[in-house]
C-alpha cells in the first residue's frame, strides 16, 4: 500500500469502522478526543516551557496569556484528557469484566459530550479573557476582579461546572453498572454486588469464619472505590464554582460581595481536601486497579496477594479522605496536629500502600517469565517506574522540615507532579491503550512498531529529564508560579524545554501511528452512528 | 543554625542515589522477566520484608527530619519560643510594607516575622543573593502568619513573595531587604 492508501485506509485497510458496536464507538471516540486534548496540553506545555527560558521566545506571549495556559493547562490534561481516556476505558472495561452490557450507552455519550465541551468552554474562556487565578483557586484570587474579567471567569467556572455534570453521570454509570439486572437475566443481588465492590465484604470477612466470596473481580473493585473519590471530588469543585460564580454574577449585577465572608483557609482545606481525592485517591486507585488488570492479562496469571491487594485499595480510598493537609504545611495558622496526623503520617501511607501496588505487579509479571518485551509491558514497567520515582519524591515534600524549603517551587512540579502524571499515570494508560486498541478495532494492526518504541523512549527519557531538570532549578530556589526576566535559571530551563520536545516528538509518533494505523477515514468512521444495534461490547463472531 | 542549603545537599544526594537504584533495578527486571524463569512465585517472606521495609522509611524520615533539621522542633514549638526581635510586615496590593527600608538583624538572633495580608493569599519568601530559599511561607488573608527564624551568615537577603497572587504579583520582590551583621 502507498503512504497516501495508508494514511486513508489504515494499515493494510484491516480498519474496518463499520464492523464497530456501539460500545466500541463509544470507548474509541473517548480515546480520540482524550488524546487530541492531551496533544492541546503538550503544545501548551511546550510554550510554558519556551516561556520559562526566555518570554521572547513563546510566540510573543505576555505574563496574562502564561498565566492563563498554566491555569488551563492542568486542568485540559486531568479532565479533557485523562478523564476521557479512564471513564472511557472504564466504561468499557466494567461491563466487560461484568460480563454484562453497560447499564446506558446513551449516558455514556453524555458524560462523552459534556466532559468535551465543557473543557473547551473553560480553556476558551481563559485564552480569550486571560482569568488566570491557576487550578488551586486560592481564595479571594478566583474573585479578585481588579485583575480577572467577571464574565469571562462565569465562563471559565460554567465549563468546569459542565466538566463536574459529566463526571457525575459516568460516576452513576458506573455504580448502575455494577448492580443492575439486564433484561431477562436472573436478579443480580445489587446489595452484595456493592458491598464487594465497596470492599464493605471484604471488612466483615476479617470478622467471619466462614468466608464469603468476592462477587466482583479486583479491577472493578478498584475502579469502584477510585469513582468514590471521583463523585466527592465533582461534589466539592462544584459547590465551590456556585461559591465564586455567586460573587461573579453579584458582581455583574453591580453588588460587590466581600471577601471575608469566606475564610481564607477554611476555603483552602477544603478544596484541598477536594482536590486530593483525584490526586492522592482516584488517581492512585485506578492506576493500582489498572496496574493489577494489565499484570494479569499479559501474564495470564492470578495476581500476586490479591488479598492484600484488594485491602490495599480500600486502605487508599480512606488515606485519600485524610491525607490534604500536606498541601497546608507552609500555612502557619494550620493546626500543627493537623500538619503532623494528615500531613506526615497519612501521607507516608501512601509510600506503603502505592509500594504495595508497585510489588504486587511486579511479583505477578515475575511468576509468568519469560515474557515478551510487548508494548503494553514495556509501558507499563515505564509507569510503574515513573511512580516510584514520584511519590518518593512526594514524601519528602510532605516533611514539615523539607517542606519549608521546598513548598512552591519547582521542585514540587517537577519530580513529583510531572513525573506522577506523565511517566506513571500516562504511561499506564498507553499501556492500556496497546493492549486495548485490537480488542476496540476489531483486530487492526498498529502501523509501525518502530513508532511505537521510539515513543516509549522518547515519552520516558522525555518526561524523566524534563522533571529532573525542574526539580534541579528548584532546589536550587526556583519559585514554580512566578516568571524569572533575567535569565536566572537558564541552564535548567533550557536542558527541561529540550526534553519537552522529546515529550512533544513522542506523541506526534504515538498520533502518526495511530492515525496511519485506522486510516483517515477509520478516525472519521469512528464518529458516524454504529450500524450495529447491539448493546453487546464486541460483535458476534461469525 | 544548620543552614537550609546543606539540607537540600543532603536530600539531594539521597534523592539522586534512590533515583538511579531504582531506575537499575527496573531496567534489570526488565532484562530478567524476558528470559526463563523457575516459574515459582516470589516467596511472601520478601513481600513482608518489603511491606516492614517501607513503613519503617515512612515512620523513620519524619522523626530523622525532626531531629536534625533545627527550624522543624522550633516551627511546631514557636508559640513558646521569645524571639530576640519581631517584624511585623504588611501585603496589600501586590506591595510589601515594611517597618524599615533595611530590615537589620545580628547573626544567631532569634527573629519572628509577622506577616499580615490584607487582601489576597501570598507567600513570604527569604532569599540569597543568589537566589536559593532560605524558607518561604504561606500568607492567608484574616490569619495569623508567623514564622521564627535564626540566621547563621551574615549577608543580604531579598524579600519575595513565594505564592501566586496573579499576574500582578510577579514583580513582589524588595532586593536586599534583610541584612544579617556579625
Amino acid at each position: 500500500m502507498s503512504l497516501m492508501q495508508t494514511f486513508t485506509n489504515g494499515a493494510q485497510g484491516l480498519f474496518k469502522p463499520n464492523s464497530l458496536t456501539p460500545m466500541q464507538k463509544l470507548t474509541l471516540r473517548f480515546v480520540v478526543i482524550g488524546l487530541i486534548y492531551y496533544g492541546v496540553v503538550v503544545i501548551e506545555g511546550m510554550l510554558m516551557r519556551l516561556f520559562e527560558v526566555n518570554p521572547s521566545l513563546a510566540l510573543g506571549i505576555e505574563p496574562k496569556q502564561f498565566f492563563a495556559i498554566m491555569t488551563a493547562h492542568p486542568l485540559v490534561g486531568i479532565f479533557g484528557s485523562t478523564y476521557l481516556i479512564v471513564f472511557g476505558a472504564f466504561l468499557f472495561l466494567v461491563p466487560f469484566l461484568m460480563k454484562k452490557p453497560l447499564w446506558s450507552i446513551k449516558l455514556g455519550n453524555w458524560t462523552l459530550w459534556l466532559i468535551t465541551i465543557g473543557t473547551f468552554v473553560f480553556w476558551f474562556a481563559g485564552f480569550v479573557s486571560h482569568y488566570s487565578p491557576l487550578y488551586t483557586l486560592y481564595w479571594p484570587l478566583p474573585a479578585d476582579f481588579s485583575q480577572f474579567s467577571a464574565l469571562g471567569g462565569t465562563f471559565f467556572i460554567v465549563g468546569i461546572a459542565v466538566v463536574m455534570v459529566g463526571t457525575s453521570f459516568f460516576v452513576l454509570n458506573v455504580f448502575k453498572t455494577i448492580v443492575y439486572t439486564p433484561a431477562g437475566w436472573e436478579k443480580q443481588p445489587s446489595g452484595a454486588l456493592i458491598s464487594s465492590a465497596l470492599g464493605i465484604s471484604g471488612i466483615k470477612n476479617l470478622f467471619r469464619k466462614k468466608k464469603e466470596e468476592h462477587l466482583v473481580s479486583l479491577p472493578v473493585a478498584a475502579i469502584a472505590r477510585g469513582t468514590v473519590d471521583t463523585a466527592l471530588n465533582a461534589g466539592i469543585i462544584l459547590f465551590t464554582g456556585v461559591l465564586i460564580l455567586v460573587y461573579m454574577v453579584a458582581y455583574l449585577l453591580g453588588f460587590d460581595l466581600k471577601h471575608t465572608a469566606v475564610d481564607a483557609l477554611l476555603y483552602k482545606n477544603w478544596f484541598w481536601w477536594g482536590l486530593d481525592l483525584i490526586a492522592d485517591g482516584m488517581v492512585l486507585i485506578f492506576v493500582a486497579g489498572t496496574w493489577y488488570l494489565l499484570a494479569t492479562l499479559i501474564t495470564g496469571k492470578k495476581l500476586y496477594m490479591e488479598n492484600i491487594a484488594r485491602s490495599a485499595l480500600l486502605v487508599t480510598l480512606v488515606v485519600s479522605w485524610t491525607v490534604w493537609s500536606h498541601h497546608l504545611m507552609s500555612d502557619q495558622a494550620q493546626p500543627g496536629i493537623l500538619k503532623i496526623l494528615s500531613g506526615e503520617m497519612v501521607t507516608a501511607f501512601e509510600l506503603l500502600t502505592q509500594g504495595l501496588a508497585f510489588f504486587i505487579t511486579l511479583a505477578t509479571l515475575w511468576s509468568a517469565r519469560p515474557l515478551k518485551m510487548s508494548h503494553p509491558l514495556k509501558f507499563l514497567l515505564g509507569g510503574l517506574l515513573g511512580f516510584a520515582l514520584a511519590v518518593p519524591a512526594g514524601i519528602m515534600q510532605a516533611d514539615l522540615g523539607l517542606n519549608r524549603i521546598l513548598h512552591n517551587t519547582q521542585w514540587i512540579v517537577g519530580p513529583h507532579v510531572h513525573v506522577a502524571i506523565l511517566i506513571g499515570l500516562t504511561m499506564t494508560l498507553y499501556s492500556a491503550i496497546y493492549f486495548l486498541f485490537p480488542i476496540l478495532t476489531n483486530g487492526a494492526k498498529l502501523y509501525s512498531d518502530k513508532l511505537a518504541n521510539f515513543h516509549f523512549w522518547a515519552h520516558l527519557l522525555g518526561g524523566i529529564g524534563m522533571g529532573a531538570f525542574m526539580g534541579m532549578a528548584g532546589l536550587k530556589g526556583m519559585l514554580r508560579r512566578t516568571i524569572y526576566f533575567n535569565g536566572e535559571f537558564n541552564t535548567y530551563m533550557i536542558l527541561a524545554a529540550i526534553s519537552g520536545s522529546l515529550l512533544l516528538l513522542a506523541f506526534l509518533a504515538f498520533f502518526y501511528n495511530i492515525v496511519m494505523s485506522v486510516g483517515l477515514k477509520g478516525v472519521i468512521g469512528i464518529f458516524m452512528p454504529s450500524k450495529l444495534k447491539t448493546a453487546d461490547l464486541l460483535p458476534a463472531e461469525e | 543554625m544548620i543552614d537550609s542549603n546543606i539540607v537540600l545537599t543532603g536530600q539531594t544526594i539521597a534523592y539522586t542515589f534512590y533515583v538511579l537504584a531504582i531506575m537499575a533495578l527496573m531496567g534489570w527486571f526488565a532484562y530478567k522477566v524476558t528470559r526463563v524463569g523457575s516459574g515459582k512465585v516470589v516467596k511472601p517472606a520478601i513481600f513482608y520484608s518489603f511491606v516492614s521495609f517501607l513503613v519503617v522509611i515512612g515512620v523513620s524520615l519524619h522523626i530523622v527530619t525532626h531531629e536534625t533539621i533545627p527550624w522543624k522542633p522550633m516551627d511546631l514549638n514557636r508559640e513558646e519560643i521569645k524571639a530576640d526581635k519581631e517584624f511585623n510586615i504588611t501585603m496589600e496590593n501586590h506591595e510589601f510594607r515594611l517597618p524599615s527600608s533595611k530590615l537589620t538583624i545580628t547573626k544567631n538572633e532569634i527573629v519572628r516575622f509577622n506577616v499580615e495580608s490584607k487582601d489576597l493569599t501570598y507567600g513570604f519568601g527569604i532569599f540569597r543573593s543568589d537566589n536559593t530559599m532560605v524558607f518561604q511561607m504561606q500568607v492567608v488573608p484574616g490569619h495569623i502568619n508567623d514564622i521564627l527564624w535564626q540566621f547563621d551568615h551574615p549577608a543580604l537577603y531579598s524579600i519575595r513573595s513565594t505564592e501566586y497572587s496573579g499576574p500582578k504579583g510577579i514583580n513582589m520582590i524588595v532586593r536586599d531587604a534583610v541584612e544579617v551583621v556579625e
